[in-house]
């Protein structure tokens, strides 16, 4: 998918407004066309099943349906589950197998630090090895949760951003969570704009 | 048999011919519990198979030796996390045989009910899972569809979807939640139709039926002498459940029958999990029939329970005990226990020592799933190599137990 | 339950039968490890014994106890109902000399199993067919479940990115250190072991 392109992409500081446009093109076919390489290990991936099952159809409303088991098809890597030691030059060798542009979504608490196995076996998060682009906390993550963080992912693809982003918790004011908001708020532990 | 890792200089990349050999997983699409398959072919077909596991352990029993023994429910239900309520009970119970603790008739129903929820969904996802390996995806939607359902019900009661961590030591979290009885029937019937539906539409197929049909065949003694237990165990004719032949809970006062195979091939281990699946139905419903409405669901015991919250911030005693509980954990007498439950795989088996303190001094647990795995080279060797998918598909492996 | 094996056990192998007890119900024997693979024996092919299925092998590290390591087999007979707990003590307090005879002839299953425990206690079962490690990797020195194994003590096979490369944090260290949240009761032997030095 990469190769094409390359050869059409204008350096941006030279040739300004078409560029722009190029880019933003591009990372908008970018975005809606995701080819995921599950890399399912653990727990997580009952809460992956439900994520692509009927009720919830997290991946194909976004375009990131389609499952790729090599690497060189795929872009997006998501890492469901604990990381193992032993796991670990897997993960890092399927990683280095991936085209450029490529993106990783770790999924749950495993993926992003480790979690509660914090032990001799465990390796306390991917970016130890590999980049990571979006971490999705929770043991597991519900699937609103990891479609969150798939949205998210989307917007930096589309603005080209690679900073790690983390998926922040949702509240509900129609739970009787807006006091409690606001008192987050003028702590100062939250931002003004939760999402 | 010895081991069969390649050992591959960089720039060498030629496979041998004859036999080939070929690593199947960790990261493979059908290898869903992360094992390595390696395997010698000739051809097609499988000479030698060297099954590697231990892709996801993540030391669940040195974990459990650094907290208080409440600590280790949420480490029990990341072992098999398609049933992590079985795995929370069989847990506690293990805990319970030590501090001769009984917990009362409401919870042991409860329990049950919750357990065979949790039964059903490990099964639903198990069928499933087979189904799309094998190329069938509708099934395994609507399985996966049928098994939100179970969730949906356990999560009303625990507040997780999957991980609830809601069995106590002596007792259970939360009390039922008031429209516990009509949920739990509600999608209990509905699991039901859906796993009909499914049903008919796998079993008059006969692609699904050749690929599964003869292939995987064991025998039961050496099931036995493989001390393979639960569906795969019935699989091959031996009617041994622990439900029925050591009852635990109330099991013992409610009517289910144990589905049997007759060959113990790969079509049986799928249609007794399917048969279960009814069973547990069954037993969901006498269950609920008995469970009482009113009544206490904790034990109370003040060694192990934890005060009421008023109690705690209203009293100086409940202050402490709370404090003496969090802080050191309930101790539990010194001395050994073997404690074992049907769990969706097979049995179960917690084996606790303590030395008396707050702390497990050694905290084993016998997986089912990793003695089950340990018979997978037996079956694969001789059959082709598109047969490792339904063989290793019906054994279910899960990676949380079997690797610890 | 199975009241009656025990004193089957005493009355074959007499000395050779540590010691019996059947607390919480587990009727326990606790045998020499010379006699180790006979009892087992004697145990599967016994008519009134018949233990057909051996649930379960594991080791147990009793340390500062000499000898160190307990190997404890579950026995299930299913022709008979009953249940037996099988036990013998091997190893000096540095967890040398551990040895034991496999039961793999009896049992298929303790193939694994016995690997399991070798690969966690360093226990070695002669004539085992295929002893190597079986959770770990190959390249993993030491045997995790043995209490003076420091739980955070990695062995990393890939070299971990620095903070440089990554551009992010990379320490996740709860706020308060390793040691937030824990409970008092806690065995915190990495402790003890630098005590002791």
């Amino acid at each position: 998918m990469n190769a094409p392109l390359k050869s059409v992409t204008l350096d941006g500081n030279q040739n300004g407004f078409a560029t722009t446009k190029l880019d933003a093109l591009l990372g908008w076919a970018r975005k809606w066309s995701l080819f995921k390489y599950p890399f399912v290990t653990a727990c997580c991936g009952m809460e992956f099943m439900a994520l692509t099952s009927p009720r919830f159809d997290g991946t194909a409303r976004f375009g990131a349906e389609a499952p790729r088991f090599s690497p060189r098809q795929s872009d997006l890597l998501w890492v469901v589950g604990t990381i193992s030691q032993r796991q670990a030059p897997v993960l890092k060798r399927i990683y280095e197998q991936m085209m450029e542009p490529k993106w990783v979504l770790g999924f749950g608490t495993c993926a992003s630090s480790g979690g509660f196995y914090d032990n001799y076996t465990t390796v306390a998060g991917i970016d130890k090895i590999i980049p990571c682009d979006v971490y999705v906390p929770g043991c597991p993550p519900r699937p609103e949760a990891v479609i969150d963080g798939l949205m998210l992912l989307q917007d930096k693809i589309a603005t080209g951003d690679r900073t790690p982003r983390i998926v922040k918790p949702r509240f509900d004011p129609a739970q009787g969570h807006q006091e409690q908001l606001v008192q987050l708020r003028t702590k100062g532990v939250i931002d003004g704009g939760a999402k | 048999m010895e081991s069969l890792d390649l050992e591959l200089d960089e720039g060498h990349l030629e496979l041998p011919a004859e036999p080939m050999r070929l690593m199947m997983g960790p990261s493979h699409p059908a290898m869903h519990g992360t094992v390595r398959c390696i395997v010698d072919l000739s051809g097609e077909t499988i000479l030698k198979v060297d099954v590697q596991i231990g892709y996801l352990h993540r030391g669940f029993e040195k974990m459990c030796e650094r907290g208080t023994w409440a600590q280790v429910f949420p480490y029990v239900d990341r072992l098999n996390y398609v049933s992590p309520m079985l795995n929370n009970v069989g847990y506690a119970l293990a805990v319970e045989k030590m501090c001769g603790i009984v917990v009362p008739d409401r919870c042991q129903w409860y329990r049950m009910v919750l357990g065979e929820l949790a039964r059903i969904s490990d099964h639903l996802t198990c069928d499933g899972a087979m189904a799309m390996e094998l190329g069938a995806f509708t099934p395994y939607l609507w399985l996966i569809k049928a098994r939100e359902m179970i969730w949906d019900v356990l999560e009303e009661e625990t507040g997780a979807r999957l991980t609830h961590s809601f069995g106590r030591i002596g007792g259970m979290a939360k009390p039922p939640t008031a429209q516990f009885k009509s949920l739990v029937r509600h999608s209990v019937s509905s699991v039901l139709r859906i796993v009909d539906e499914s049903e008919k539409m796998l079993l008059k197929n006969r692609i699904f039926i050749d690929r599964l049909e003869n292939v995987g065949l064991i025998s039961a003694a050496d099931a036995i002498s493989l001390a393979w237990t639960g569906p795969i165990l019935r699989a091959t004719g031996v009617a041994y459940d622990i439900r029925k032949t050591q009852p635990y809970l109330k099991y013992d006062e409610v009517d289910f029958d144990v589905p049997v195979g007759t060959k113990g091939d790969t079509l049986d281990r799928f249609l007794v999990r399917l048969a279960e699946i009814r069973q547990s139905a069954r037993i969901i419903e006498q269950c609920l029939v008995r469970m009482a409405d009113e009544g206490p669901v904790n034990v109370d015991d003040p060694r192990v329970m934890l005060p009421e919250k008023e109690s705690v911030y209203g009293t100086i005693e409940g202050t402490i005990q709370h404090f003496k509980l969090i802080m050191e954990g309930a101790k539990v007498p010194k001395g050994e226990v073997y404690s074992y439950t049907e769990a969706g795989n097979g049995e179960l088996g917690f084996y606790l020592v303590s030395d008396g303190s707050g702390t497990p001094a050694r905290v084993r647990i016998r997986p089912p799933a990793f003695t089950n795995t340990s018979g997978l080279s037996q079956l694969l060797e001789g059959r082709m190599i598109s047969d490792i998918v339904p063989i290793f598909g019906s054994i279910n492996m899960i990676g949380g137990e079997c690797d610890h | 339950m199975s009241k009656a094996v025990l004193q089957k056990l005493q009355a074959t192998f007499g000395a050779a039968i540590l010691e019996t007890h059947s607390q919480f119900g587990d009727d326990t024997a606790v045998v020499e490890p010379s006699h180790w693979l006979a009892i087992a024996t004697f145990l599967r092919d016994d008519p009134a014994c018949a233990f057909e299925m051996m649930s379960d092998l594991c080791g147990v590290d009793r340390l500062d106890v000499t000898p160190r390591f307990e190997v404890v087999i579950h026995l299930n007979s299913l022709s008979k109902g009953h249940r037996i707990r099988l036990k013998t003590r091997v190893g000096d307090e540095d967890g040398e000399g551990a040895q034991v005879a496999s039961l793999v002839g009896l049992w298929k299953t303790a193939n694994w199993l016995e690997r399991e425990a070798f690969d966690m206690f360093g226990i070695t079962f002669q004539t085992h067919p295929d002893l190597r490690r079986i959770l770990m990797y190959p390249e993993f020195v030491g045997y995790p479940l043995r209490k003076d194994y420091p739980a955070e003590k990695t062995q990393p096979l890939v070299a971990y990115r620095t903070e440089e490369e990554a551009g992010v944090p990379l320490d996740k260290q709860a706020p308060f250190g390793p040691h937030e949240g824990m409970s008092f009761a806690r065995n915190d032997f990495t402790k003890r072991a630098e005590d002791a030095n």
